[in-house]
Formats: C-alpha cells, sequence, structure tokens
C-alpha cells in the first residue's frame, strides 16, 4: 500500500517542481502527499507488528475478566506507595535530573543488595545501570552487544520481546524449545516438565553466536531454572566465550519451597552474564517503570553508551521511591515481615486457587514453579471445537481465545505469541493465565467458571 | 580478552559524553553551577501537588497504554490542535516519551537508515550528532554565523545561515534536517522567512523536519514562536517534539513527546514497542492535570507558559547585563533559557590547564569551575570536530536559577572583574 502512494507522490513531487504549483495547489497536493523515499529504517523491518495492541484492544470492548496482561490488579505494599509520596513531596530537586546512570542512592542500594545474593563486589557506579523497566535493560543490552549477523540463542517458549529487539539489532535469532516431557495419567503438567535437551542446545552454539537469553522464572511457563540446568547453560556459554542475558524480573515469585538461582554466581559467569531486574514485579508496581542491570565494568561500559544516547536519564522520583522501597526490604530480609516472603505466599494461594477452578471447564493447567503466570492446554477444546472463527492460518490458540474473550468472559493470552513463527504451529493449543490478581478477580473469574461449566452440562 | 565482548559497531566512538564530565566537576557544591539545563527554582506549586495526589491514587501504580497514557495524550491533542490549528489524533499522531531525548531517539531510530544524511546546524544540542551515527547515517553540518556587529549589542537573531550554503547541504541521500528552535545553546528563535527557507528545501528534496522545540514557551519580548510543521506542506513530512521538563521545569520526570503524521509516528510506535514499550504512569497522569490547569488559563498572566517567561526574561537581562559589565560579550537570546558568551576577551591565564589538544573554551570552562567556582559549559562541546574551532570563544550559561545562585554568580565574576582592573 505504502509502495503504491509513494509512486503517486514521487510523480506528483516532480511535477511539482517542474511547474512551481501556487500555495494554495501545494497545499492540496500535499495533503494527500507521503514521502516518495521509503520512510523507515530497515531496522524496523518485521518488528512492527504486536499481538498485544489487539488482545488488549478486545478485553477492553468486552466485559471480560481480565487474567491476560501481566500486572497486579492490587496495590503495591504500603511502604513502597509510601516511599512514592515521600518522593513526590520531598526535596523539590527530585523534580529534576538525577544521574544518567541511576539515582545515587539506588545504585547503591542495589549494589549492596544484590552483590549480597550474587556472592559478588558490587561498584555502584561501574556495574549497575538503572533503565526504564526491565524491557529497558533488555534493549540497552541487545543495541550494546549485539551486532549485524551475530546469532542470539532464545529459549521457547519466551517473553516475546526478545525476538524483535534481537532482530531491530541486526541479530539472528536461533531459538531452542523447552520440550514437555510426558505426563502420567491423571497427573498436571508442571513447568519443571519442560526441559531443554543438552544435546539439542549444544548444537545451537556457533562461532557466530554472540549470546544467550535465559529467563528464570520464565515468562510464560513459570518453570524455574534448577541449578543443573543453570550449570549446563554456563558451561555451553563459556566453552563458546557467549555472553548470557538473564530475564530475572520474577525472581521473587517463586513456589513450593523452590530457589531462584542467578546465573551470575556460578563460577565463571559473572563476567560474561547481564542480570536483569525490575522494580515494577519486585514491588506490584508496573507503571514506575523503573529496572536496572547488573554486570561487570567491561560490559556495562557499552550499555552506558547506549543509554547515554537513548534516553539518557531515567525519572527521578521513581528512582527514589524504588531506593527507599529496597532498603525497607533489605531491613526485613528472609524474615516474614519482608515482602519478598509474603508476596510469593500470597500468590502460591492465587494460583492454586486458578489452577484448581480452570480445570472445572476443561482447561489442564502446567502448574508453575514460579513468575506470574501459568498456561493451561486446551487440546480438548481444539478437538471438540476445532473451527473457530478467525483467519485463514490464524494459530488455534488465538482464535480460542479470542472466542473466550467475546463468548465466556475471560481474557488470556495466546501462547504461541511466546514461539517463534515456525513453532507456533506445534504449540497453539496453550493459553497463558495471570494469577497475580485481587480476591475479587478470582471471585469473578469462578463466577465466569461457573457459568461456562453450566453451558458446559447443558 | 574476548571480541565477543566488544561493543556493537553502532555506538563506536559514541561513548564520550560532555555533560558526564563536566557535570562531575561542577557537583562540588561549592562550585555555582551555570552549567547544565537544570533549574533549580521549584516547579510550580500546583504541578508538585498534583504528583503527590497520584501518589495515593492504586491504579496509576500499573502499566498504562504503551503510546502514551489517555488523558495525557488527549490533552496534548487539546492544546497543540490550538497551536497547530488542525486536529490532532491522540493516538496516532501523538508518541509520550521518556524526555524530549527519548523522543529524537525515537524519530532517529524510526526514520533515519544507514547510509542517509542528516543535516545539523552549529551549535547543536549534542546528542544529535551520536543519535544520527548510531543509525549508520552521516551527519551534513552547517553552521549559524553572526554578522559583524559594529558595536550593537549581540543579538541570537544576528545569528543566520546562508541560504544558498543550506541549499548546497541538501542532496538525494539527505533523509532529514533537525532543527532546534528555540535554539540551544545561541537562544535564537527562527524567524519565519527562515523557517520558510528552510519549508522550502525541506519539500524540495522531499526531506524530513525533526523539529526539536522544547523550549517553546520560552520566548522573550519581541519574538513569537513558529512550529515550522504548520508551514503548508510541511506537516506530513515534520516531527515535533516536545518536553515536560522544560515546559514546567520538572526535568526529572522525563516524560517528553513527538507530534507528527500517522505515518511518521506509527515508526517512532514501533521503536517504542521495541524499546521500553511504556512511560511511567503516575507521573504521565500529574502531567496531564498540569497540563489541563494551564490550558484553562492560556490568555492569563498566571498560566505558567506565559508566567515562565516573564520571569525568565528578566534573569536573562540580568545575565546579559553583568556579563557585559566584566568585558564579556554575550549573545542576548531571544528564547531559551542559555546565554553564551565570548571569553575570550578575559585572555584568562590558562597555562596551568593541562590537556592543551582541548579547545580553549573547554580549558577556560575548567579552570573557571576549578579558580573561580563558576561552571559553565564550553560552546564547542556543541560542534562538531571540524568546527570546534569556530566556536571555541564562546562559552554557555544557565539562567533558570534561582536569584540567590544568580547572586552568587555576580559575587564571582564582579571580584574576578576587580582583579582584573
Amino acid at each position: 500500500m505504502f509502495r503504491n502512494s509513494a509512486a503517486i507522490s514521487l510523480h506528483l513531487v516532480g511535477s511539482l517542481q517542474r511547474k512551481k504549483a501556487g500555495a494554495s495547489l501545494s497545499r492540496c497536493l500535499h495533503q494527500t502527499l507521503t514521502m516518495a523515499k521509503r520512510l523507515h529504517a530497515r531496522r524496523l523491518d518485521g518488528i512492527d507488528h504486536n499481538p498485544w495492541v489487539e488482545f488488549t484492544k478486545l478485553a477492553s470492548e468486552y466485559d471480560a475478566v481480565n487474567l491476560g496482561q501481566g500486572f497486579p490488579d492490587f496495590p503495591p505494599p504500603d511502604f513502597a506507595v509510601e516511599a512514592f509520596q515521600h518522593a513526590v513531596s520531598g526535596d523539590f530537586m527530585l523534580n529534576q535530573y538525577t544521574r544518567a546512570f541511576g539515582y545515587p542512592p539506588l545504585t547503591k542500594i542495589l549494589a549492596s543488595f544484590f552483590g549480597k545474593l550474587l556472592g559478588q563486589e558490587i561498584d555502584p557506579l561501574k556495574n549497575v545501570l538503572v533503565t526504564v523497566g526491565a524491557y529497558g535493560a533488555l534493549f540497552t543490552a541487545f543495541q550494546a552487544l549485539v551486532d549485524e549477523g551475530d546469532e542470539v540463542i532464545i529459549i521457547e517458549p519466551f517473553f516475546d520481546c526478545y525476538e524483535p529487539m534481537t532482530l531491530m539489532a541486526g541479530g539472528c535469532p536461533v531459538f531452542v524449545p523447552l520440550k514437555p516431557t510426558p505426563t502420567r495419567d491423571g497427573e498436571l503438567d508442571s513447568s519443571s516438565n519442560w526441559q531443554l535437551d543438552p544435546t539439542e542446545l549444544a548444537s545451537k552454539f556457533t562461532s557466530r553466536t554472540k549470546a544467550l537469553v535465559l529467563n528464570t522464572p520464565n515468562n510464560p511457563l513459570g518453570k524455574v531454572f534448577s541449578k543443573a540446568e543453570l550449570e549446563l547453560i554456563a558451561r555451553l556459554c563459556q566453552q563458546h566465550d557467549v555472553l548470557c542475558i538473564t530475564d530475572e524480573v520474577y525472581q521473587w515469585l517463586v513456589f513450593d519451597g523452590h530457589q531462584h538461582i542467578s546465573i551470575a554466581s556460578l563460577p565463571g559467569m559473572w563476567e560474561r552474564t547481564l542480570t536483569i531486574g525490575s522494580a515494577g514485579k519486585t514491588f506490584s508496581a508496573t507503571g514506575w517503570k523503573v529496572g536496572w542491570v547488573l554486570g561487570p565494568e567491561r560490559l556495562m561500559k557499552h550499555l552506558y553508551t547506549v543509554h547515554q544516547n537513548s534516553i539518557y536519564h531515567c525519572p527521578t522520583q521513581a528512582q527514589a521511591a524504588v531506593a527507599e522501597s529496597l532498603e525497607r526490604e533489605q531491613l526485613h530480609f528472609g524474615q516474614p515481615s519482608s515482602y519478598f516472603v509474603q508476596l510469593p505466599q500470597a500468590m502460591q494461594r492465587s494460583r492454586d486457587h486458578m489452577v484448581r477452578s480452570v480445570q472445572s471447564v476443561g482447561l489442564r493447567p502446567v502448574i508453575p514453579q514460579g513468575s506470574y503466570f501459568f498456561v493451561a492446554d486446551i487440546s480438548d477444546f481444539k478437538s471438540k471445537m476445532p473451527d473457530l472463527p478467525g483467519a485463514a492460518n490464524e494459530p488455534y490458540d488465538r482464535r480460542f481465545v479470542k472466542w473466550m474473550i467475546k463468548n465466556k468472559g475471560l481474557v488470556a493470552i495466546p501462547v504461541s505469541v511466546f514461539y517463534s513463527v515456525p513453532q507456533q504451529k506445534h504449540f497453539d493449543h496453550y493459553i497463558r493465565f495471570c494469577f497475580v490478581k485481587d480476591e475479587s478477580t478470582l471471585r469473578a473469574m469462578d463466577k465466569k467458571l461457573q457459568e461456562w461449566k453450566d453451558e458446559l452440562g447443558a | 580478552m574476548s571480541l565477543k565482548f566488544k561493543n556493537a559497531k553502532r555506538i563506536e566512538g559514541l561513548d564520550s559524553n560532555v555533560w558526564i564530565e563536566f557535570t562531575e566537576l561542577a557537583a562540588d557544591p561549592s562550585v555555582v553551577n551555570l552549567g547544565q539545563g537544570l533549574p533549580d527554582i521549584p516547579p510550580p506549586l500546583y504541578v508538585k501537588e498534583e504528583l503527590s495526589k497520584i501518589a495515593a491514587i492504586d491504579s496509576l501504580n500499573q502499566y498504562t497504554r504503551g503510546f502514551g497514557h489517555p488523558p495525557l495524550v488527549k490533552a496534548l491533542s487539546c492544546l497543540y490542535e490550538k497551536l497547530y490549528q488542525k486536529q490532532i489524533d491522540p493516538n496516532k499522531e501523538i508518541l509520550v516519551t521518556v524526555g524530549a531525548y527519548g523522543s529524537l531517539f525515537s524519530a532517529i531510530q524510526g526514520l533515519i537508515d544507514e547510509g542517509d544524511e542528516v543535516i545539523i546546524i552549529v551549535p547543536f544540542y549534542d546528542c544529535y550528532e551520536p543519535m544520527v551515527k548510531m543509525a549508520g547515517a552521516t551527519p551534513v553540518y552547517i553552521s549559524l554565523r553572526s554578522k559583524p556587529m559594529d558595536g550593537k549589542k549581540w543579538s541570537s537573531s544576528d545569528w543566520t545561515l546562508d541560504p544558498k550554503e543550506l541549499a548546497s547541504k541538501f542532496n538525494s541521500k539527505t533523509k532529514a534536517i533537525i532543527l532546534n528552535t528555540p535554539h540551544n545553546p545561541i537562544g535564537k528563535v527562527y524567524t519565519k522567512e527562515e523557517l520558510q527557507l528552510i519549508a522550502d528545501l525541506c519539500i524540495k528534496h522531499d526531506t524530513l523536519c525533526i523539529s526539536d522545540e522544547v523550549y517553546e514557551w520560552l520566548v522573550y519580548s519581541g519574538n513569537k514562536h513558529l512550529k515550522i510543521a504548520t508551514f503548508p506542506g510541511m506537516w506530513e513530512r515534520t516531527i515535533t517534539i516536545g518536553s515536560a521538563g522544560k515546559t514546567f521545569s520538572v526535568t526529572g520526570w522525563k516524560l517528553g513527546w513527538s507530534i507528527g503524521p500517522y505515518h511518521l509516528i506509527k515508526h517512532l510506535q514501533t521503536v517504542q514497542q521495541n524499546s521500553l514499550y511504556t512511560c511511567a504512569t503516575p507521573l504521565q497522569e500529574a502531567l496531564a492535570q498540569a497540563f489541563w490547569t494551564d490550558m484553562k488559563r492560556m490568555g492569563d498572566p498566571e498560566c505558567y507558559f506565559n508566567s515562565l517567561p516573564k520571569e525568565l526574561e528578566v534573569k536573562r537581562d540580568r545575565m546579559a547585563h553583568l556579563l557585559e559589565s566584566v568585558g564579556l560579550k554575550p549573545v542576548v537570546p531571544d528564547g531559551g533559557y542559555f546565554i553564551i558568551a565570548d571569553v575570550s576577551l578575559l585572555d584568562a591565564d590558562l597555562s596551568d590547564m593541562k590537556n592543551s589538544n582541548e579547545p580553549y573554551d573547554y580549558k577556560f570552562v575548567k579552570w573557571m569551575t576549578k579558580n573561580k567556582k563558576l561552571s559553565a559549559i564550553p560552546v564547542s562541546a556543541f560542534c562538531n570536530k571540524e568546527t570546534k574551532l569556530q566556536f571555541e570563544k564562546f562559552v554557555r550559561f544557565c539562567f533558570i536559577k534561582k536569584d540567590s545562585t544568580l547572586d552568587a554568580a555576580e559575587e564571582i565574576i564582579k571580584a574576578w572583574s576587580r582583579q582584573k582592573s
């Protein structure tokens, strides 16, 4: 469509130049002219489409219970809200720019807090970068280190931005799947059953591999990578001299006594790992958009360069609020009063509630070890109602979700969105639910499920 | 060690940054800081109060719409519809970004390709050059030049572009020109004729215009800020960038916006959805409220869009007078909150400043910071390598400072002049 209008405008621009059109004529022509040149940069090729836009739009149009997008519908903890209030009503100079790479009290607490967790001496001025959300951290890392032709290993299913970010940096995504191992009859699947095949993983590393993106706890599956699994990845990264970009935004959301392990804490990994975290997921305040990267100076300096040439500073007051909140958590660390203890306890209950509820209509959940989400198998629906409305090649899970929003009043996200195009046809039978929701939302969900169940019975 | 740990080519050579160096220098609390462009005056009370109120509203602690919080894009579209005299679609023709800096980045990443040329007017806000290079494009420079002064008062309007020279910079590879009006650091407010000249060339060569208008409200008596996007044929090829930080004296909120036709904005939106996805919610809500407050009283002297430039004009005149009184030759700005001055007449003894490869103004500022406890920014920091010599006698002072800061600067400058006489 654009190429046609470009051709027309090229013709018109040419004729204008020859005729020296008067002001009103040129205004009229220019109203409809678009530039003859190709407008967008090539780096945007293939990355303009965003599946979220469609589903968020639908969710807002129907009276549906939103279990789709990953954000809490309950408030952040009181101490965090207070921290924000302090930041916005305190020293008026907090309304002005702060240090570009991070508000000093925030980088200081990040360095001390995570230094302990990672068993590493972390310099707040050289090993820490504050970013606009973990999303911004990922972008900065890709832009700093991924070059034209570099390969980036991405484990499927993956948080959907890893692929376009790799492409925008000129890199080639190389996918490797987590594969479900078969469960016994009657047993619910668990995210721990989804595993990498070590031989397959090793085969993905080539001389062109620049980085591997790890996400633990994983979105959408909720898998918490075990020490053995991380050691496998670490061994391969070291063997092939590859960087590890590890997205650990859900590090506090782990259940059933599982342990989150940061790969940067394994021997030989600190010097080749960028560890990404999120205040939004840590303090249930996704709207603050504060994230961070921790890593060795020789990698961080390149992220600083991208940062100073892209956004330069992050908002000051949100950083101040996060600093105060982290300071509070440091004091309570490991104790029952810690938010990092209370939140996963509460969310485990929500998870269990939702996992139980969805089974009543024939959805088969995969129990997550961590994160905000679980996926549910919709194969039974696929065989009973294979012909749901949708575009010709539209994966089944997307058609199912649209149907479910319109007819059953529940929003989820189709898991094929988290897969590379070739894999989408193999993984079109799962939908993702977010359980980090208020009691009232879970009750509303139960009501919709009950109606659905009744309709099935009738 | 490993080649794999080397930076991506796109940022090769872009690691140094003038601000990092000079902010560190000025961080000493005994230094009177007229360097970096940030106000040390508080933002208006109602702006602070809005943000305070909002901190208590729960729903604003979670993600909002990626391309801009609905109440904010609505407020922006209402405000700018008046100024553009045309309807502006809040969802398709506006993008909210992390400061105007973020808008510049999104515009350049979205629209500028490897091999493109981008015209940059010297002196330039320093990020334009590295951003254009990071996009793989070639900056093409043209300098503002001053006409000879003949003892008259030096004004930013005396600095102009030579029309023939400007025309010679455009060719078939020229993807965009970056315009900054009011201009940082000179404070020039481009006139209708000057903008028409640029517009004609953009249309003739089918070039985009990225117009950085962060100081749009800071225009002094006898001058009017004009938007190039309102000129015939320009809306469809212009991205106009604005800043909450400069509009409401809240640089730390880091909110900016790009306004333009959908066929351009959509590419900036693509960059946004692949870079940071969304900006902070509570700040956007507070900004929306601040806009509504001032939009309701745009004709009023109380409206911040009117009161701030009035307040700053007084400070501008004070700074200009002060600099003149001590033998510096200031260029009185028509807009913005900076003033540049030729410091060469002071003939300061910079012999103890090492690193003789640095331009004169770099050495001067470092010497002045260290010895006079007054900081500023060297104007050659706003020049490319080849043009640094043209501007190395100039230093930039920021005057959006409280009276006590300007008093302290006055003390230093007067003492300095007493020393010399």
